[in-house]
């Protein structure tokens, strides 16, 4: 038993120098992989020439946006188009960093970035910037030094409310009454879309709030919030939902009270996010008008990818639909 | 479903008696939440219990009013609780994946439904078909919770933390990722009104499951048997009962609970988002239990009490929208209000409370006393 | 002090409210002896030990340890411990999931750096010496039981300690594992090192200590050389029975009626549990009353419950009148016949929150089915049918158990029994803790059901009313049946001389 502790010693420094050749081995193949810069993963992919991406994302199923913007995603970053993508997906940040760095230890050349959180990011990206990968983000903006990314491809939440608070006031009413249903509060989008309407409202006597509530992206909360405002007679000639669901909400409790909406109608309901179905709603004319929040940023990304960086925030086009001019291929071309 | 409250009256003769033993029952917490809130809208807007009858947009009569919105949303809590309640008390624990698991019965709804196109013209199955396979559907991940719990012996919200992490991933799955939509308007029925009844349907449905489970309670054991594992299993297994057995039943029934709500969800709106239907639902329902007075860490329970905390909340919820309490304070009034009933509801404030009213009324309690 | 003495205990008192745990105890312990503290349950022994490591403070006397000039003040296990006294409880209080010589050495470490590789060495120097075949390395859970148990010794031995107390250390282990045990032990006890061991084992303590304390009631009876103490002395000093003295009570039952010839009501062959007792045979006739009896751990209650089922039964055969039946689970019993009120009312006979009407019918519910609940009104029947027969003293039968006085309690769960009617009762302790008079009344009530034709095991720590109630016993230590007995046979002299074994005249 006296004779253990020195084998054991012995075995450490043992794993000790083993460890060191390891290490070196990883450091000396990882070095020499950066030199040829297309990654020799398999033998197959040698020399095939394709970009290769690492793209973190949200997880797809968060909502129909993100689910859009992931099947995008897919559908640009294909071998056909040139690229070998890797997907990973997470709605927590320090998992995203640590795939963050997976990748660069993979030696991607481009890594595509929707953060959960904007903080954290900043030594990982400085990774990214000395190992060579080009970093652009997209969907959501990051607290870090511009220059650790290529670019940025955003939507602008602000000027997408701003856009329909513009098209309801072309409407030319005489009064507005207006329900306002909020998404989650805090979030990025439910603050953008608030805030335009609220300096409306704020700055025009005919513009009045009958309520303001969040249903929290909900649909049935939607549609509770207008139960009650239609329970307490109070009379509303607008409906103004942040997103499609709880546009969808609000209008089965207007159906059940058989108050009418759409063109034509005794309300104006407007959605956000162009959903298919709810761009349907426009053309059949339920609905009055819907706002896009692009989510194809992936031909943006190709095109700063095939063409080089042209400015570093690229804020997306972003288009609002009027029920009376929507066409089928409208709805087939944005639909999400 | 406890007549202990008539049987006070009759024994003790007088008001006063009465009142002070109602203040001992344990129903008495949520009838005293709801009463408040009542006298609250009372004073502050009578016209909260306006009910009027007005037409739809198919053109039927149809009832409205605050109230009517109260019983109708409450629904979906009030079956729950039911099941809930009996999990707590066998199990002393909480099962925290009901609102995924109906986002999984819902989407099991849709997808029977629907078949391969997620937006078909026509139904293609009957429905109730597409209810019965998401009852059995709904009944196996409670199985799963249930098994969990029982035989690996495995706290109940660490195990159904499982489910409600993955629940609404498998929703997802189960449609592919597609938002399905029914346009039939017959599904609607379910969840809103069937043509010509003036009531909502999901009132019905609640009834019917409150019936379901008194006849199950006085017809079954499943109180005693419940309520034996929940104090001692120990005890129960050397009586003869199998407390494994036991709470993977209430499990399964909550199982069951979990199918109707979320059959009336979807049927609310015809279509279903997984990642926000019934989220938070969970907490609701066990805070409804909480309200009825029972003990989270299992045992006795009051049925009709937890119902009646389902309603509670319900009531609060429709208070504050009616009211307009801004979005970013609605949940903090919420708390408020909860934090006041479940301190109340303590066994250790009640008896303080009860020694506080012999002080004030000393006279009426030696006047009973002679 | 005396002389070679390593503690000495003075008059120690420990009052619980109502209850005088400890009176006056004295206890001397002396260096380099094993020396064993005896008493049935509630004598005051982990009471005693509980005031010596400083878990309970003391209501009276004065502790010394050799090397101090004054009393001792004890107020905290760390006190003990920092005095050198060390105690090793039956539960491992280690940590499975660190290695052996972290365990060791954990919480004791001065500096803040700790020499890891001193420790391992340090660690193995005294496994070595103390022959505990573990390596300093390896994780404490991979150890036996026994060795985990030498590993707890060893570092309370690391802590130079110079009283070293075993609480029932030898419970779970196997035959090889408590030799092993004891030899490290005696090695200590070379080293000057002073012992006290507390266990059940008769046979333990004679084969490895030197003197014996002997506690009942609180109260000290009487401290002992072991050669000066045989078995049956010592047993009947346990039991605070004088053993010439005790008269001879003979059972007022009626033996004579019973039919030795017939079928047994019950008989068991081999019959084999994992609760740690031996395979046993046993049979019960129509109308008889039979006991098992043996100090507390002999293994009495392991066998009711093997014969009821509650612990997982592992072999043997089972005739109910004949006729071989399974009976792996409680309800298979009940169905049967067989009914068991259980050892532990608290943990295992009631059900605290529900009301004393629950508690009654309960048993009988479970055997009508789960599809067949009684109506309130036949319950109630039931209820104050029983509370009248058997006098429980309760508000209404909608009171909660709990609320009620133990003896009440034990009657309810009796009464749950009776109200299902069995062939056969297995009623173990059925007198504990309650009052003269509800003991009595029990007593009566279990020779009354033997004349109306059913058969009862009855297990009382309190041997005369073994004798007063059965025609039969059997006797029982470390978990086999050493003997049964019957007729002239069943006198105190004989049944204690049977529970302590070996040299028995």
């Amino acid at each position: 038993m006296k004779t253990q502790y020195p084998i054991k010693g012995r075995k450490r420094q043992k794993m000790k120098r083993l460890m060191k050749i390891l290490v070196s081995t990883v450091l000396v193949a990882s070095l020499s992989l950066a030199a040829c810069s297309c990654a020799a993963k398999g033998g197959d992919e040698e020399d095939s020439g394709l970009i290769k991406v690492g793209i973190i994302n949200n997880d797809p199923n968060e909502s129909g946006y993100r689910t859009a913007n992931d099947r995008d995603m897919k559908n640009t970053f294909t071998e056909e188009n040139g690229y070998d993508a890797s997907f990973y997906y997470s709605l927590k940040n320090e998992d995203q960093i640590a795939a963050a760095q997976q990748f660069i230890q993979d030696e991607v050349d481009y890594l595509l970035i929707s953060a959960a959180g904007t903080s954290g990011w900043d030594s990982v990206l400085q990774e990214a910037q000395d190992a060579g990968i080009k970093v652009i983000l997209f969907d959501r903006t990051i607290d870090a030094d511009e220059s650790l990314y290529e670019a940025s491809i955003v939507s602008d939440m602000a000027q997408e409310g701003q856009q329909t608070v513009d098209w309801l006031a072309s409407q030319g009413l005489d009064e507005y009454n207006i329900i306002h249903i909020q998404g989650v509060m805090g979030s990025a989008a439910q603050i953008g879309r608030t805030g335009a309407l609220d300096e409306m409202v704020a700055n025009n006597d005919n513009w009045n709030i009958v309520t303001q509530q969040t249903a929290e992206w909900n649909a049935e909360n939607a549609q509770q919030i207008v139960q009650s405002v239609i329970d307490s007679g109070e009379s509303f000639n607008v409906i103004y939902a942040e997103n499609d669901d709880m546009a969808k909400g609000a209008v089965q409790a207007l159906d059940a009270a058989n108050i009418s909406h759409g063109v034509g109608g005794d309300v104006i309901i407007i959605g956000f996010d162009c959903n298919t179905w709810a761009l349907e709603e426009l053309l059949a004319g339920n609905w009055n008008y819907d706002q896009q929040c692009n989510p194809f940023q992936a031909s943006y990304i190709d095109d700063i990818i095939q063409n080089g960086v042209s400015q570093k925030v690229v804020i997306m086009q972003e288009q609002g639909f009027d029920a009376t001019t929507i066409t089928q291929d409208d709805v087939d071309n944005y639909g999400i | 479903m406890t007549s202990s409250g008539n049987k006070t009256l009759k024994k003790n003769g007088s008001i006063g008696g009465f009142f002070n033993k109602l203040i001992h029952q344990q129903i008495f917490i949520p009838l005293a939440a709801l009463f408040l809130l009542i006298i609250f809208n009372l004073i502050a807007d009578p016209s909260f219990f306006k009910i009027t009858m007005g037409e739809s947009a198919n053109g039927y009569n149809v009832l409205s009013g605050y109230l009517i919105t109260i019983i109708d949303r409450a629904s979906e809590l009030a079956i729950l609780a039911i099941g809930m309640t009996l999990v707590t008390s066998a199990s002393g624990g909480q099962d925290i994946s009901v609102g995924s698991a109906i986002a999984i019965a819902g989407s099991v709804i849709l997808r029977v439904l629907c078949g391969t196109n997620s937006r078909p013209d026509h139904m293609q199955a009957p429905i109730i078909v597409a209810f019965l396979v998401c009852c059995v559907v709904a009944m196996l991940f409670g199985a799963f919770n249930g098994v969990l719990v029982s035989y690996f012996k495995i706290q109940p919200m660490v195990a159904t933390l499982i489910l409600f992490t993955a629940g609404r991933s498998i929703a997802a799955w189960i449609n592919n990722n597609e938002l399905p939509v029914i346009s039939d308007p017959e599904f609607a029925y379910y969840g809103n009104f069937i043509p010509g009844i003036p009531i909502p349907t999901p009132v019905f449905i609640t009834a019917a499951c409150i019936i379901v489970i008194a006849l199950v309670l006085k017809f079954t054991n499943l109180r005693l048997y419940s309520q034996s594992v929940g104090i001692n299993s120990d005890s129960s297994r050397l009586n003869g009962i199998n407390p494994q057995v036991v709470k993977l039943i209430t499990f399964v029934i909550l199982g069951l609970c979990v199918a109707v709500a979320g059959f009336i969800k979807v049927s609310r709106l015809s279509t279903i988002n997984y990642s926000v239907v019934a989220k938070d639902i969970e907490m609701d329902a066990i805070l409804a239990v909480a309200l009825g007075g029972n003990a989270l860490s299992g045992g006795k329970f009051n049925m009709t009490a937890s119902i009646i905390g389902a309603y509670v909340i319900q009531f609060l919820t429709t208070t504050l929208f009616k009211f307009n309490v801004s979005s970013t304070a609605i949940a903090a009034y919420k708390a408020v209000v909860v934090i006041i009933l479940v301190v109340l509801s303590a066994p250790i404030v009640r008896e303080k409370l009860g020694k506080l009213k012999e002080k004030v009324l000393p006279s009426k309690s030696a006047k009973e006393a002679a | 002090m005396e002389k070679g003495a390593v503690l000495e205990m003075r008059g120690i008192c420990k009052y619980f409210p109502g209850v005088r745990a400890l009176e006056q105890v004295d206890f001397t312990l002396r260096g380099g002896e094993i020396h064993a503290l005896m008493g049935e349950n509630g004598a005051g022994k982990s009471t005693l030990i509980k005031v010596l490591t400083g878990v309970y403070p003391k209501d009276g006397g004065n502790i010394h340890l050799a090397g101090t000039d004054s009393a001792v003040n004890i107020r905290s296990p760390q006190d003990a411990q920092n005095l050198g006294i060390a105690t090793v409880y039956q539960e491992i209080t280690l940590c499975p999931n660190l290695t052996v010589a972290e365990n060791m050495y954990i919480g004791r470490t001065k500096s803040r750096l700790t020499n890891w590789k001193k420790i391992n060495e340090d660690a193995g120097k005294l496994l070595e010496s103390l022959a505990i075949p573990a390596l300093p390395t390896q994780q404490l859970g991979s150890c036996s039981i026994a060795v985990q148990q030498m590993v707890a010794i060893a570092r309370a031995v690391d802590m130079d300690c110079k009283v070293l107390i075993l609480d029932e250390p030898t419970s779970s282990l196997d035959e090889q594992e408590v030799e092993k045990l004891f030899k490290l032990m005696r090695q200590l006890k070379e080293k000057g090192v002073g012992i006290i061991f507390v266990t059940h084992f008769l046979e333990q303590v004679y084969e490895v200590c030197d003197r014996i304390t002997v506690l009942r009631d609180g109260k000290l009876v009487g401290e002992y050389i072991i050669e000066d103490l045989p078995r049956v002395q010592l047993v009947s000093k346990m039991l605070g029975k004088d053993f010439d003295d005790m008269a001879d009570i003979k059972s007022e039952s009626d033996t004579e009626k019973i039919d030795y010839n017939s079928t047994p009501v019950y008989e068991a062959h081999e019959l084999a549990g994992t609760t740690g007792i031996k395979p046993f045979d046993f049979s019960i006739h129509k109308g008889e009353v039979n006991g098992f009896t043996g100090l507390l751990g002999s293994g009495r209650s392991e066998c009711v419950r093997a014969i009821f089922g509650a612990d997982k039964v592992t072999g043997g055969t089972v005739k109910i009148d004949g006729k071989t039946v399974h009976i792996n689970k409680p309800l298979d019993a009940m169905k049967n016949g067989i009914s068991y009120l259980p050892e532990d009312r608290k943990r295992d006979g009631i059900v605290g929150d529900l009301s004393v009407r629950e508690n009654i019918i309960l048993a009988l519910q479970v055997m009508k089915g789960f599809f067949k609940p009684f109506s309130r009104a036949q319950a109630e029947a039931f209820a104050d049918e029983y509370i009248k027969l058997l006098n429980i003293k309760t508000a209404s039968s909608d009171t909660p158990i709990k609320s009620l006085s133990g003896g009440n309690q034990q009657k309810v769960i009796l009464a749950r029994w009776l109200l299902a009617n069995p062939k056969y009762l297995l009623l173990d302790e059925p007198t504990r803790g309650i009052d003269i008079g509800t003991k009595v009344e029990i007593q009566k009530l279990v020779l009354k059901l033997a004349s109306e034709g059913k058969s009862v095991t009855f297990i009382s720590s309190e041997i005369d009313e073994m004798i007063r109630t059965c025609s039969r016993l059997v006797v029982m230590r470390d978990g086999k049946v050493v003997g049964e007995l019957k007729g002239d046979d069943l006198n105190q002299n004989k049944i204690m001389a049977t529970i302590a074994g070996g040299e028995s005249k």
